[in-house]
This record gives C-alpha cells, sequence and structure tokens, in this order.
C-alpha cells in the first residue's frame, strides 16, 4: 500500500461542494470499513483512494482519514458515497448494534487483565 | 521516550502514518473507545503510544465540521475553522474479540463541541493529571461529567513530580469518593494497562444490574 502523500484537493473538494450532513449511513469514527466491489466508473481522487485502502482489509474510517491524511468530516463524505454506490461495506462498531452492557464492559475488562 | 508536550502542532508535524495501514483482524471484533483526555503536555499522547499496537495515527478534526452542520464555515469564508489533532492508537484484545481505541483528546472547555461529537459511544474516560497543575484538569472533568461519561483519574507521575499523596489530590481536585484514582507513569506499559483496568472496573460498577433479557 502506498503511503498517501499531503492531499492537493482541498477537504471541501473532496466533498464536491456538499456541506450538509445528509446521507451520511450513521458513519461514525469507528464504523468500519471494508472495500465490498469494483470502485465504480467514474470516482477518483479520494474515493479511489479510500477504496483502495481499505481493499486488503477493513479499518475504521478514523484510520482510514489519518492514512489518507483528509479530515474525518470530509471522509464521512466520501466513504458514503463509496457505500452508496455498493463499493463499500459499512458496519457498526459493535455489530450486533447492541449498546453498551455489562457483557461488554465484563469481557473488555476481562481482555485487559490479561494484557498484564 | 519523550515527554514532550502534545500541543497540536507538534502532533501534526510528527506522527505520519508510515508504512502500509495495519487491518483489523477478520474476526469481526467488537470496536470499543475510551477517552484518555487532560490539559495539554500531560502525556496524553505518551500513553496512548505505549499502550498502542500501532504507530498512533492522528486525524485532523475542524472544530465547526465536527458536530456543527459545516455549513458554518462557508458563511464566514474569511476564518479558517479551527483545526485540531486528535491522535489515537488501538489494542486487540481476547484474541482479536476486542479491538479497543484510544482517543487523546484536548480537555480545554473550547473544545467542547469536538470533545461531545468524538466522545459519542465512548464506554469511559481517564483524565490524567500532573499534581503540579492539578486545577489545569477541572475543564477536562467538566467536559467528560457534561457528556455523561463515566472517568477514572490517573496521576501521570513525571520524573521530576514532587511526592504527593493520592489523598491530597482527590481533595484538591473534589474527587467523588466512588471515582478512581490512580497513579502511572505515561511511559510504563504496566501501569497504563492498571489505569484503563481501573476505569473500565468503574465502568462497569455503573452501569445497570442486567439491562435487557
Amino acid at each position: 500500500m502506498t503511503t498517501p502523500r499531503r492531499r492537493l484537493v482541498p477537504a471541501y473538494l473532496a466533498t464536491h461542494g456538499r456541506t450538509a450532513a445528509a446521507g451520511t449511513h450513521g458513519l461514525d469514527r469507528l464504523s468500519v470499513l471494508h472495500a465490498a466491489a469494483d470502485l465504480p466508473a467514474g470516482l477518483g481522487g479520494e474515493h479511489r483512494q479510500l477504496w483502495e485502502l481499505v481493499r486488503p482489509g477493513a479499518l475504521t474510517l478514523a484510520e482510514a482519514a489519518a492514512h489518507l491524511r483528509l479530515p474525518v468530516s470530509a471522509t464521512v463524505f466520501v466513504a458514503a458515497d463509496l457505500a452508496e454506490r455498493g463499493a463499500l461495506s459499512v458496519r457498526a462498531p459493535i455489530p450486533s448494534a447492541q449498546p453498551v452492557n455489562r457483557d461488554l464492559a465484563e469481557r473488555l475488562l476481562s481482555g485487559l487483565r490479561a494484557l498484564k | 521516550m519523550d515527554f514532550a508536550p502534545s500541543s497540536s502542532s507538534a502532533v501534526l508535524a510528527g506522527d505520519a502514518p508510515s508504512g502500509a495501514p495495519a487491518y483489523l483482524p477478520p474476526t469481526d471484533p467488537v470496536l470499543m473507545k475510551l477517552m484518555v483526555s487532560g490539559p495539554f503536555g500531560v502525556g496524553k499522547t505518551t500513553f496512548v503510544r505505549t499502550l498502542s499496537e500501532i504507530p498512533t495515527l492522528h486525524t485532523e478534526e475542524t472544530m465547526t465540521a465536527a458536530s456543527v452542520p459545516v455549513d458554518d464555515v462557508s458563511r464566514t469564508p474569511g476564518k479558517t475553522a479551527t483545526t485540531v489533532a486528535v491522535d489515537f492508537g488501538r489494542i486487540t484484545l481476547a484474541d482479536g474479540d476486542f479491538v479497543l481505541y484510544l482517543f487523546g483528546t484536548p480537555g480545554q472547555r473550547r473544545f467542547l463541541p469536538l470533545w461531545e461529537d468524538l466522545a459519542r459511544g465512548a464506554l469511559g474516560a481517564l483524565v490524567l493529571v500532573d499534581t503540579r497543575r492539578l486545577a489545569d484538569a477541572f475543564d477536562a472533568m467538566d467536559l467528560i461529567e457534561e457528556a455523561g461519561l463515566p472517568y477514572a483519574v490517573a496521576v501521570n507521575r513525571f520524573p521530576d513530580t514532587p511526592p504527593i499523596a493520592l489523598d491530597a489530590v482527590r481533595a484538591a481536585l473534589d474527587l467523588d469518593p466512588a471515582t478512581p484514582l490512580v497513579e502511572c507513569d505515561a511511559r510504563e506499559r504496566a501501569g497504563c494497562v492498571d489505569a484503563l483496568i481501573a476505569l473500565t472496573e468503574h465502568v462497569l460498577d455503573r452501569l445497570p444490574p442486567e439491562s435487557a433479557p
């Protein structure tokens, strides 16, 4: 994988000038992104970079933003575009979309204890 | 390991993502998030770096775009949105069942909108404090309380920190008796893990007993 250079396109162009947070698929910093299909024709630039980044494996949106050196807010739009076209699979941080409960917290605690 | 203050400009200048991305394990792990907060220079970046299994990354966050509609920037074209770097790392736990993300977030009141956005979905927060300037931690504690997150406080023991009893720290910070207060050296893994354990135990204490059937 290539290390992205400093982006040449300002963030507001990466979002095609959109400014309203519409249709963002509930994307969050910890949404898990993974390329799901071929890159649709006509998408280049940041879209291609993001799609290529998560083709070999899954990353969170925050990690993708960091690797692409795009602001999180712009990465949300790019990811939403790709997801709308079926080129990106997006899953919530907690697969079953349950709120944090005791079971999860207890498993986290035992995982932390095992680090010692 | 250095104790360089993690002002946002210093973070932006360094810590560029290097090498291939570390992809998530193909186990569909549950992802969880804890916040590491506190005043500038208290060791948040160091703490995250000590525990993270990947080189720490940072996102560029625009204050106005974070939680307010992005329109606000366009209405004031002469003004550049305040940009702040948020650094984060991750730890895989329980053979890939869990991936815990640690977000080092500035604890100043002016970051409130960003804070609320960052903290959404977080399990809890660890507040790092420097005993030589305890009062600097109040902003971070206020932000966390407003966000409704459970938190623990960890004294980051700097090499030149004069000894101070934890009881005195607890009194100075006016901590609730239930709030865990621990000591660590942000450069040493074992103490950092202990601080997260204390926080997670506290999170567990605050969760309702069995919620759903």
